[in-house]
């Protein structure tokens, strides 16, 4: 165990709701490749991993309800290159709130990123919130790039709701979700994006609808200013009796590209598979409408703005 | 008192949009503006609210010339405008859109008065987003609340029937009832329930301030649909 820094308090207040004091529930927190902290519960037990690769495994109790477990990394410094393996396997009938969060600061010339590779099994009946927050700060030109890729097993009537968010700063993400949902159960993904200055943003979902009325929502809203350049992929498979939902919703501003590409593939006739793109500036009825009330053009592009991520 | 000297408004593909209209409303009535369609009634209205560029001629409000400043700054000194197709927004809820015209945080109670008086349930509504999943109807009446929420001493609703169920418009035609007398009310309008309640009537029709007076003046000859051309006996053509 190390001490958490300064940098790294800062950043877990933004990412993962951080008091400073002790998370309540089960924790692991991850500083600049190493863990800093780790508790586990009488429902939530943690460990590291046992396969030599870095990172914990996460196993909930079946029926453990209203328990939530935390697990933020941060990166406080330039040239740290961290890459964890997260493994949660959420118990039957299980009803819990994982909260991750990651936030790398970096000041210095040399890059820094944090991958989280994060898979999780989610057995019959059980349901889960995933909230993540992704956060870079620092004044550095080194890059802070986090890269995660989330890999998604829902059994039998089982839910999974995953809020993720880029607040901002992060100059190069590279996102891939890859979800299996079998029968009766259901996956519902809201992304919401920042990017600005010359960020580069990826995000891919790919979702089997493999099971009997299985069901999937994944809603997608960015903002792109600047030179930043936002890629939108998904790809919703219906392979059996199922619903699947897909919406990719962008503001642009300034110079900035964003490309969308959704795909829709129905193997069964059953499957009914809809998706939603749309691409365009902030309005100039919005902007006119608050300056109606007395907003500034700024106050009214970020009130616009931050509606839209909210 | 709000006074307009000389206005006019042309856009390069038409001219004479708004010609050299001159008009002062005073503190406290309710001015209806009516007159046909495409006659530059919303160009008028949007004008006074700083909502189109290149406007010429001076307008002057409470005694400041306001010619110079823009939609932001005309609505710090007190120019509200309720749009006739309001715009919406995603992720903005009704209660945060009323916060901001308020400039505070309201109450629960504040909001549930704000509300009532357009007609909606609050608990329906106040945690809405203002999206495309509320109807015309519904959009407008929150439109109308945020000018409310503003309480500001001059305040232009365009056609706020528009859209509105007869049950909700008797109760607006009530809360314009209330209003008047605090502030000053500019409504754009066609409807008789509204001409009805307005101490004074204009008419505008191909941009120009064609008739105006009060309204037992200008009504008559409105409801007989002796609009232009014709001068109604005590009203003042232009």
């Amino acid at each position: 165990m190390i001490k958490l820094n300064d940098i790294t308090k800062s950043l877990l207040r933004a990412v993962s709701g951080y008091e400073d004091k002790e998370f309540i529930g089960a924790y692991n927190i991850r500083q600049d490749g190493e863990c800093a902290a780790r508790k586990s519960t009488d429902n939530i037990k943690i460990t590291a991993r046992e396969d030599g690769k870095s990172g914990i495994e996460v196993h909930i109790k079946p029926g453990t309800k209203g328990e939530s477990v935390y697990i933020p990394a941060c990166v406080s410094r330039g040239n740290v290159a961290d890459l964890t393996y997260n493994d949660f396997f959420i118990g039957e009938d299980a009803d819990v709130t994982i909260i991750a969060g990651c936030g790398v600061h970096n000041d210095s010339e040399s890059e820094s990123f944090h991958h989280g590779i994060h898979r999780f099994v989610m057995e019959r009946g059980s349901k889960a919130s995933y909230i993540e927050k992704h956060l870079g700060t620092g004044s550095g030109k080194g890059d802070r790039r986090i890269d995660p890729i989330t890999e998604i097993e829902l059994k039998e009537n089982s839910y999974l709701f995953m809020d993720t968010v880029q607040l901002g700063g992060v100059d190069t993400t590279d996102r891939k979700t890859v979800a299996t949902v079998a029968s009766g159960a259901k996956l519902v993904v809201h992304e919401r994006l920042m990017t600005d200055g010359e960020d580069k943003a990826t995000t891919d979902f790919v979702v089997n609808l493999t099971g009997e009325n299985s069901s999937a929502e994944v809603i997608s809203r960015s903002v792109a200013r600047g030179k930043s350049k936002q890629k939108f992929i998904s790809r919703l498979i219906g392979e059996n009796v199922c619903m699947g939902h897909s919406e990719c919703d962008s503001l642009i501003a300034d110079e900035a590209v964003v490309f969308a590409e959704p795909a829709l593939e129905a193997i069964s006739p059953d499957a009914e598979l809809i998706h939603e793109a749309a691409i365009g500036k902030i309005a100039g009825e919005q902007l006119l409408k608050l300056c109606t009330l007395g907003l500034t053009q700024e106050e009214a592009e970020r009130v616009i703005i931050d509606g839209f991520l909210s | 008192m709000l006074t307009l000297e000389n206005i006019s408004w042309s856009v390069p593909e038409k001219n004479n949009i708004l010609r050299d209209i001159n008009l002062k409303i005073p503190h406290g009535k309710l001015t209806v503006v009516t007159g046909p369609n495409g006659g530059g009634k919303t160009s008028l209205a949007k004008a006074i609210a700083g909502l189109l560029p290149g406007v010429t001629g001076k307008i002057t409000f409470n005694g400041k010339d306001i010619s110079n400043l823009n939609v932001t700054e005309r609505a710090r000194e007190g120019i509200s405008f309720a749009f006739q197709q309001p715009v919406r927004f995603k992720g903005i809820t009704v209660r945060k859109m009323l916060n901001l015209a308020a400039a505070r945080e309201l109450s629960f109670e504040e909001i549930c008065d704000l509300l009532g008086k357009v007609g909606l349930c609050t608990m329906d509504y106040i945690d809405r987003e203002i999206d495309s999943s509320l109807s015309g109807g519904e959009i407008k009446r929150v439109e109308i609340a945020t000018v409310l929420a503003r309480g500001t001493s001059f305040n232009i609703f365009d056609e706020p029937e528009a859209g509105i169920d007869i049950w909700s418009f008797n109760g607006l035609v009530n809360v314009f009832k209330q209003l008047k007398g605090t502030s000053s009310l500019m409504i754009i309008s066609h409807q008789e329930r509204i001409l009805e309640i307005a101490d004074d009537i204009i008419v505008i029709a191909d941009g120009m301030l064609r008739i105006s007076g009060t309204r037992d003046e200008v009504l008559p000859s409105l409801l007989e649909g002796e609009i232009l051309g014709l001068c109604p006996v005590g009203a003042k053509a232009i």
